[in-house]
């Protein structure tokens, strides 16, 4: 089994695996992608998050070949795909409803790729039956896909995407058709393969939690752009937007005031509040502080002067932790609190007052 | 162990196929005979004389020096293969197809074929008969290099194969559907000596003999557009009404015996079309058994009634109330249940749920049943033709204005322009404006609840609405199934077998035994015909259907409104069409088998069409794209993937083409000829000289046939489908 362990991808060379140059796709007057540009190192997995409709999955697809770039060009390994269609590109591909073919069973399913490109049956069955094994299928070749559970059909699906041995293998929403508790096993499954094999995987999912879980790097679009590109934690934690603050992890953005002269550390005012935050090249006047759920701090009772009044609107519990929303007196904003304090919990409309570390949160310029 | 990857194809699978159809087109244009032969496209005894088969290159040099510029796309495009430069050959292949066209339909059988030309070169000009082997190669091979450098420029997402299917559909759609058409326009402008008339036309297109109402002053005839306006809104409602009747009785009653009406949906499919109006003559005739019976106990005067609007109307609603009724079923399996729940539950009566939510929720499929049995009525050549007496109609005016002594195509061409926009109109409003509005969508998802039970008066309403109806059905099927074995109907009914072994007969001669009877040729050509565009017509209507449901591409709405546009096209006027398109060069078909075989194929593509859309929108498409990223191009994904899951649809297109192939009368009417003679063509013309029973018998065992293929093609599909797929493994625990 030693050639499972050898690098797929030919991570000798330096280039891109993927390389995209200001693509554009049009649907008539609609822009799904505008001029995206991005590259994606060999053995890494780069995940295209967003909303839906934010042309994530369309990008995918131009990298497939499914779709046709209106304009700009798409590279593979360095050489020029954009003109190629879907089966002249080295990619391939898992299929949101993995889209196994109902008349073949698993090992049909699995060889169908090898069988295209010439093999004969025998040979082209026993390198499925390799990969079926490393999927953790061995034994079900004679199965149709109807009779298999999601888990395992979305394995046979990641099977057969694998057998050619592609430069890119590219994942469409591959654990939307999962119930939650097994979602969570898949994408370690597909985590541990990827580092395994040290494939290039292309990733989409609407589910910010799961693209951390997965990613080396995070593509987030919005609006056919790429509102930002980084690594999990550089995302999470240095949001550039007030977009990727709000969807990398429900931030609460509060309205506030920058001031002061120093170009690392800002005064910021919170209504009569006042904190030093790390500036992060945000001007002074009007912008917005990010902070997450976890970040605030609440105590039931009065305010004093340096921490912000509340009245909690309504509090939930979720069992191992409490969920709050406050409205503020000052700025007048509404917040979303988390806290882990289950044995104390704060009565709805109780006044309280509020605390947010400036260690955790984040300026935002626009 | 090393082992070697299999990298997936590159681009240079374009260049394998370019250079193949290049070297179809040398073929063509040096080798094969590029004009018709002697005895049409399937006779191949010019292979033993090759002299009589000149082909383009020599030809060119010497009678019909036009053809020699074909060569010049031939050489640029060899050298753009050569130069691997495959993005530039869209201009030689079209270039060569346009010359083609510009050559073929300026120079005929008869010389120039424009009368400017003639004025211009003060002579009648060259001379050159239809197309042979090598032109329909030379031009398919055009098209197809077209087809490889427009995948090469990007079209259709660089797809080869899907580029290469649309065109060759285009191309055959344009050739075999709209070209003919626009020859009936030009035939309408023209006088019979094929000079441009407009004032003509005028004359032709406002004629009181089409337009006048004057039945409705009580001073003489309507015209017979009005007549059949008003045949086709009579049976149009009739239809309409009896169709729902009949729907809510199969739906929405506990009444046993439903199978019945079920099976009498497959009626319209199996039955030659004048056959209903040949057992109503029976019946009801001067001579016919009803008419004899109240005669002969009530003192009721013998008449003609049932030739003309009485007759026709009875007919087609005979005829065409299972296709409303099938219509209609499917609407109103499309109302949901839970909406008429809902509607109880808000205290509804059963009487307010139907008018208040069933009703408006059907209203839409409603005025499609109208429209579908009004274009069906007005396309009915076969009824009138049997029973129109002196009441003409569209469809069978254009018939005897050209079969008929006042040979006068110019007519037949307004009557049918006339006709076409009549079925066309309606056919737009069908799919336009109805296919908006209807609220019926099918979502997979699977709704319970029972559908609430019609308020009584309503179903009684039914029951008598549909009884006459179903009782006539089964009176008239007696009549056919029988009628042929008695020595004549309703006045000696002797049993006999005497016009079924004069149909059917088999004789032992010198040379052992022999199909004597005299419908033998008739039925062994229609059927034979038959069989060979049955998968054409699949494979075509499968094609378009793949084409319109996966590929995206501009103009396809045209496309598809082209594609199912020959289902509104009377078969009288494709008829007439062909014989005006096809009797002159360049394609010159008209005569042979391939003009029936071709006119079967693009009458019964859109039945195929709708076949392969119905399955095609449940198959996810996704399997297409995994197919594709695993290397296999579209035609291999096509074939190993989407046909497989198809076969259902293949096989159902498969047999209604042919069995609506061999009962349909209309078309090919114009098309059959002493050799290719037809079944139906043959029983028709039996029935004119009133030979009743021969016609009777060869309808009864038509209909049978027909049935047993139908039922045993059912039974066959229905246990492939159960048994695939038993048990293949054992099943093995994780």
């Amino acid at each position: 089994m030693d050639e499972t362990t050898v690098p797929l991808n030919s991570a000798a060379t330096t280039e891109p695996a993927v390389r995209f140059e200001a693509v554009t796709k049009k649907y008539g007057t609609v822009t799904a992608v505008d001029s995206v540009s991005f590259d994606i190192a060999p053995a890494s997995l780069v995940t295209l998050l967003g909303p839906s409709g934010c042309g994530k999955t369309t990008t995918l697809r131009l990298i497939a070949g499914l779709e046709q770039a209106s304009g700009g060009r798409i590279l593979i390994g360095g050489k020029d795909v954009t003109l190629l269609s879907a089966a002249e590109r080295d990619v391939s591909m898992v299929f949101q409803s993995y889209a196994l073919f109902p008349h073949m069973n698993v090992i049909e399913n699995v060889s169908y790729g090898l069988r295209s490109m010439g093999l004969g049956r025998a040979d082209a069955e026993a390198r499925a039956a390799e990969k079926l094994a490393l999927v953790g299928l061995s034994g079900y070749e004679k199965r149709q896909p109807s009779e298999l559970s999601g888990g395992q059909q979305q394995r046979v699906a990641v099977a057969r995407a694998i057998v050619l041995e592609p430069q890119v293998l590219l994942f469409d929403e591959p654990l939307s058709n999962l119930d939650a508790k097994l979602r969570r096993r898949v994408r370690e499954e597909i985590r541990d393969l990827q580092q395994a094999l040290k494939l290039t995987v292309a990733y989409v999912t609407h589910d910010q939690e799961e693209a951390m879980a997965v990613s080396d790097r995070i593509i987030v679009m919005n609006g056919g752009r790429i509102a930002q590109d980084g690594t999990p934690s550089e995302l999470y934690n240095e949001p550039s937007s007030r977009f990727i603050a709000d969807f990398m992890g429900d931030a609460n953005l509060i309205p506030v005031s920058v001031g002061g002269t120093d170009s690392q550390q800002a005064e910021v005012k919170i209504g009569r509040a006042s904190v030093r935050i790390r500036r992060r090249a945000v001007a002074n006047g009007e912008a917005l502080l990010a902070v997450r759920p976890h970040a605030i701090r609440m105590t039931a009772g009065a305010s004093s002067a340096d921490t912000l009044s509340g009245t909690v609107l309504k509090s939930t519990y979720l069992g191992n932790h409490m969920e709050y929303r406050v409205r503020l007196a000052d700025p007048d904003t509404e917040l979303f609190v988390s806290s882990p304090d289950t044995q104390n919990p704060i009565a709805d409309a109780s006044a309280v007052s509020v605390v947010i570390n400036p260690a955790d949160a984040v300026l935002i310029g626009d | 162990m090393a082992r070697s990857i299999p990298v997936k194809a590159d681009a240079s699978a374009g260049q394998g196929n370019a250079a193949g159809w290049l070297a179809v087109a040398w073929l063509s244009f040096l080798v094969l005979p590029w004009y018709k032969v002697e005895g049409g496209f399937f006779a191949f005894d010019w292979l033993s004389r090759p002299y009589s088969a000149t082909p383009a290159v020599l030809g060119g040099l010497s009678s019909a020096p036009w053809l020699l510029p074909l060569a010049l796309p031939l050489l640029a495009a060899t050298w753009f293969v050569w130069r691997r430069d495959l993005r530039s050959l869209a201009w030689v292949g079209a270039a060569g197809l346009a010359w083609m066209a510009v050559e073929g339909f300026s120079i005929i059988h008869s010389g120039w074929a424009f009368s400017w030309l003639t004025t211009l070169t003060g002579d009648p000009g060259p001379k050159q008969p239809g197309m042979g082997w090598g032109a329909v190669l030379y031009a398919a091979a055009m098209l197809m290099l077209t087809a490889a450098s427009l995948a090469r420029r990007g079209w259709c997402k660089g797809d080869g194969f899907v580029v290469g299917a649309l065109m060759l559909v285009i191309t055959s759609l344009i050739l075999f559907v709209a070209y003919p058409l626009v020859s009936i326009l030009s035939s309408a402008v023209k006088d019979n000596d094929g000079n441009v008339m407009p004032s003509l036309f005028a004359d032709k297109l406002f004629n009181s003999n089409i337009w006048s109402l004057g039945c409705l002053y009580g001073s003489g005839n309507c015209g017979v557009a009005w007549n059949t306006v008003a045949v086709a809104t009579l049976v149009g409602l009739l239809c309409t009404v009896l169709g729902l009747a009949l729907a809510l009785i199969a739906l929405r009653t506990q009444v046993r015996g439903k199978w019945i009406l079920r099976s009498l949906s497959i009626l319209p499919i199996i039955t030659p079309p004048f056959v209903i109006g040949l057992a109503l003559i029976l019946l009801f005739g001067r001579a016919g058994i009803v008419t004899n019976f109240l005669s002969h106990h009530f003192a009721i005067p013998r008449s003609r009634w049932i030739y003309g609007m009485a007759g026709i109307t009875m007919a087609q609603v005979l005829a065409f109330t299972p296709i409303a009724f099938l219509v209609l079923v499917g609407v109103l399996q499309g109302v949901s249940p839970s909406m008429e729940e809902a509607s109880q539950t808000l205290r509804a009566s059963r009487w307010r749920t139907f008018w208040t939510v069933t009703w408006p929720l059907i209203r839409p499929g409603l005025a499609s049943a109208f429209l579908i049995s009004f274009i069906e009525s007005m396309a009915d050549f076969a009824n009138p033709l049997v029973l129109g007496g002196n009441f003409n109609v569209l469809a069978t005016d254009i018939f005897f204005a050209v079969v008929g002594a006042a040979h006068d195509q110019g007519r037949a061409a307004v009557l049918a322009i006339v006709l076409l926009v009549f079925t066309l109109a309606a056919f737009v409003i069908q799919r336009r404006w109805i296919g908006k509005r209807s609220y019926v969508t099918v979502s997979g998802k699977g709704d319970g609840g029972v559908p609430a039970a019609l308020p009584p008066v309503l179903r009684i309403g039914c029951y008598a609405a549909t009884l006459p109806w179903l009782v006539l059905t089964v009176v008239v099927y007696v009549i056919i199934l029988t009628g042929g074995f008695v020595q004549s109907i309703g006045r000696d009914n002797t049993p006999t077998l005497e016009y079924f072994l004069t149909a059917f007969g088999v004789t032992k001669g010198v040379d052992g035994w022999f199909l004597s009877g005299s419908a033998w040729p008739s039925l062994t050509m229609t059927i034979g015909l038959a069989l060979v565009a049955m998968p054409l017509t699949a494979a075509l209507g499968i094609l378009t259907a793949y084409l319109l449901d996966r590929q995206k591409f501009a103009g396809r709405t045209l496309f598809e409104f082209l594609a199912m546009m020959s289902f509104a096209i009377p078969g009288t006027v494709v008829g007439i069409s062909y014989i005006l398109a096809f009797n002159v060069p360049p394609v010159q078909i008209t005569g042979t088998g391939l003009i029936i075989v071709i006119s079967f194929i693009f009458r019964n593509m859109p039945v195929a069409i709708r076949a392969g859309l119905a399955n095609l929108n449940q198959i996810d498409k996704s399997l297409d794209e995994a197919s594709l990223t695993l290397g296999a191009r579209s035609f291999a994904t096509l074939r190993k993937v989407i046909l497989p899951i198809l076969k259902p649809a293949i096989v159902t297109a498969m047999i209604y083409s042919f069995v609506r192939a061999v009962t349909a009368v209309s078309a090919v009417i114009f098309l059959a000829t002493g050799r290719f003679n037809l079944a139906t063509v043959y029983i028709v013309g039996r029935a004119d000289v009133g030979e009743y029973g021969i016609a009777i018998v060869y309808a009864a065992v038509m209909i049978v046939v027909m049935m047993a293929i139908l039922v045993g093609i059912q039974v066959l599909v229905g246990e492939r489908r159960l048994g695939r797929r038993s048990a293949a493994s054992e099943p093995v625990m994780a």
